[in-house]
């Protein structure tokens, strides 16, 4: 893969099977980002636009950190990449900063914040959760995840939140259930109160993470990562109801109030190209190229 | 020859190019463009060069060509645009320099457009590249966006003497040429790339990848980079939809997704990597350029189309050319059709599009008839694909971060005519994004006079 492309991967890192870390070259998205905020990765020419949130970044040493799981096509010839080799465009960073970051001061004090980090999910929780740390607030944090295999960063996140909660849904770590057997642990049985849930995951976990937050009266903020092209607010491709209004994930999120998304919605148009209308569209082009693509990045957070 | 007529220009068969996403238009060799050019009257008060945006020497460059002196025609059309093989394809001839040609007045005006594009090809074929300039001044001006205003303005500010750098946000250069106009109409690797290259043999330096606003902000660029004026020529990127039921089901795209996934991603060529849903039965909403571009997009990727509009023929806001080459190569206009419903089966997609048919009244605002609703009319048209296209409005990134940038109601930017200056010191606009959605030689002449704005002001700093 020689090239003279200009992002250069820095460091790579296995965190689970198919889960990689790569730290990248990128001096302006470097400079410029903050916690909750996405950049796109095109690997080539022919290559696709590729959305991935900001999992942690550097600006001394000029790079941002992004983790994958290499599901789709385009993610699998990701994982293949190794350091030293670049891509050809990361482009960020786009979408808006966590809301914690422009939030007075004394009110973010006064605050009990639980994160809640589903299996991928968890990369884009731990620049938040480091970001409070480095400014002062303790946060407890709960990783989830299908069984131990799949948790990531615990290390990493033990580092930067008060109270680290791994679950698992077989128990093979950690405490056994999901997420919201979690939470409903930690405030019934171990007298937890939280006035702020952030939840990133799956959006099958995010959608129910908000009906029990819903039903406990804490406000909770999700992190949407729809299909989307140019990440600029262009094409409309990501656009999700919110309440009553028309949002697109790309420039009015990614982080939107959970109890006012539709996740049925959001997970139909999620499905874009593994519906059985969408894969038929897919086969043409396999057929043609032994190629396939849909859209790598929609499995992660 | 008939002098009232003009040569006619050669064009791909229809049934043919239904199927392939080449040029539809093949242009005119030397022998054609010679016969053309002879057709111009010559006039000493040319009225074509008043139609003309950026103001181009037609006769003078039409006596080279009927001479044979293609590369003096090009250095003619050279002082006043950086993008001639653009425009000659592109531009609204009929409405601008042709519409007031003498020519016209019985018969057929001369087919400027055609011989301007027969130039600049020429040109591009034979290497013909416009001179560097002399020397640079060491001012640095940032330009945002790659679009025909951003490369207009930056090509003739390089001319200048300026050091010019153009922040492009997507992977590729080029704006709406780009990711907008497909390659059946603007050629992208032949002409729209050739055409960037000679702006960049001018000095200008081009930095993808940047969204200014997020990677980088305006007043970043002036006070920590070093740039002493900043041109946004950004254009007019989000796309707007009706706000009917079933919007949001899958197999419903803004024309923008389609496009760019078409022209930009190159999603037609299947060595790439980007999907697109190609359709078997596909209605584009709406009656422009764009409608017509994603409905011929959508039909050389194999589908039966629609164009769904709500006025009459008459009334659509596309270029006739457009509306006819649509036409020819089998779109199916449903007019005086609105839609009221996107109809979604139990997968989510799109099976359907309930419609009513209009009738026009009285004239409103724009001047054109209203549509009004003709009772119990409704219908539904059974379909899998629903492209919108009903107009594009400024994106919201630069004015939203820029301290001191005066906004209309209408998210665009407030310049001033004639030379581009905004509400901001040293900010000046252009195209689009002040405009709203309108032409590429419009945005260009924008991109001209901001140019002009910005070297009055740097000079007299």
């Amino acid at each position: 893969m020689a090239n003279n492309y200009l992002y250069t991967i820095m460091k790579k890192e296995i965190l689970a099977d198919a889960i990689y870390l790569m730290d990248v070259k990128a001096p302006r998205v470097a400079k410029s980002c903050y916690p909750g905020q996405f950049v796109i990765v095109k690997m080539d020419e022919k290559g696709e636009r590729i959305p991935l949130t900001i999992s942690d970044y550097d600006r001394e040493a000029e790079t941002v950190t992004i983790v994958f799981q290499a599901v789709g096509p385009s993610t699998k010839v990701m994982a293949e990449y190794e350091v030293g080799e670049a891509f050809r465009d990361f482009t960020g960073p786009l979408g808006c900063r966590s809301e914690l970051i422009d939030e007075p001061r004394e009110e973010l004090a006064d605050k009990k914040i639980l994160f809640v980090a589903g299996g991928v999910g968890t990369a884009p929780v731990y620049p938040q959760v480091k970001w409070m740390k480095e400014n002062g607030y303790d946060v407890d944090c709960i990783i989830g995840a299908r069984n131990k295999d799949l948790i990531i960063l615990e290390d990493r996140m033990k580092e930067v939140a008060k109270n680290v909660y791994i679950s698992t849904d077989d128990g093979s770590y950690g405490f056994k259930g999901n997420v919201n057997d979690c939470i409903k642990d930690l405030i019934y049985n171990q007298g937890k109160q939280y006035d702020l849930v952030i939840a990133i995951g799956p959006l099958i976990m995010m959608k129910f993470v908000c009906i029990l937050t819903k039903e406990l009266g804490i406000r909770t903020v999700v992190s949407m990562n729809p299909v989307m092209v140019d990440g600029t607010g262009m094409c409309g491709a990501c656009r999700l109801t919110v309440g009553t209004e028309l949002k697109f994930a790309c420039v009015d999120g990614p982080e939107f109030d959970g109890h006012l998304v539709n996740f049925d919605e959001a997970m139909k148009r999620q499905q874009l190209y593994k519906s059985e209308e969408g894969r038929v569209v897919l086969r043409e082009k396999e057929g043609a190229t032994h190629h396939h693509s849909g859209c790598g990045c929609s499995d992660n957070a | 020859m008939d002098v009232l007529k003009k040569i006619p220009v050669r064009e791909q068969n229809p049934k043919v190019r239904a199927t392939n996403f080449d040029e539809v238009c093949l242009g005119y060799n030397l022998e054609e463009a010679k016969e053309e050019a002879s057709r111009c009257l010559k006039c000493r008060n040319p009225k074509c060069v008043d139609g003309c945006p950026v103001s181009i020497d037609i006769p003078g460059f039409i006596k080279e060509v009927e001479a044979g002196d293609v590369e003096a025609a090009f250095k003619v059309i050279s002082q006043y645009s950086a993008l001639p093989a653009v425009c000659g394809r592109v531009c609204p001839q009929e409405s601008q320099c042709e519409a007031r040609c003498i020519r016209g007045i019985k018969g057929e005006p001369v087919s400027i457009g055609k011989l301007e594009r027969f130039t600049a090809d020429w040109a591009r074929e034979n290497k013909i590249v416009p001179e560097m300039p002399k020397e640079k001044n060491g001012k640095k001006v940032a330009v945002i966006g790659s679009g025909p205003a951003g490369l207009t303005c930056a090509g003739d500010l390089a001319k200048l003497g300026y050091e010019v750098t153009i922040f492009e946000a997507l992977h590729e250069p080029g704006g709406v040429l780009v990711y907008g106009i497909p390659e059946f109409r603007l050629p992208k690797n032949k002409v729209v790339k050739a055409e960037i290259d000679n702006v960049i043999a001018l000095g200008v330096k081009i930095e993808t990848n940047v969204v200014v606003g997020k990677s980088v902000t305006i007043d970043e660029l002036m006070e920590e980079e070093g740039y002493l004026a900043v041109f946004v020529g950004s254009g007019a990127g989000l796309p707007k939809f009706m706000g009917i039921p079933g919007e949001n089901a899958n197999g419903v795209f803004s024309a923008n997704e389609y496009l760019t996934r078409s022209n930009l991603m190159k999603a037609f060529d299947a060595s790439y990597a980007t999907p697109i849903v190609a359709g078997k039965k596909v209605a584009v909403v709406g009656g422009g350029n764009v409608a017509m571009d994603a409905a011929r997009t959508a039909l050389r990727l194999g589908a039966e189309v629609y164009i769904v509009y709500r006025r009459s023929e008459a009334e659509l806001p596309a270029r006739v050319e457009e509306v006819h080459h649509a036409m020819e190569e089998g779109i199916i206009f449903k007019l005086l059709t609105n839609p009221t419903e996107i109809l979604v089966n139990e997968n989510g997609w799109v099976s359907g599009m309930r419609c009513v048919e209009m009738e026009l009244g009285e004239p409103d605002a724009s001047g054109r008839r209203r549509p009004v609703v003709k009772d119990n009319s409704d219908f539904v048209l059974e379909l899998d694909t629903v492209i919108m296209s009903l107009g594009t409005s400024p994106n919201p990134l630069i004015s939203s971060t820029t301290e001191g940038l005066e906004i209309n109601s209408h998210q665009c930017i407030v310049a001033t005519e004639n030379n581009g200056e905004t509400s901001k010191a040293g900010v000046f606009a252009g195209g689009d994004v002040v405009t709203g959605a309108a032409t590429v030689i419009l945005a260009m002449g924008a991109g001209k006079a901001a140019a002009r704005g910005i070297d009055q002001y740097l000079s007299s700093k």
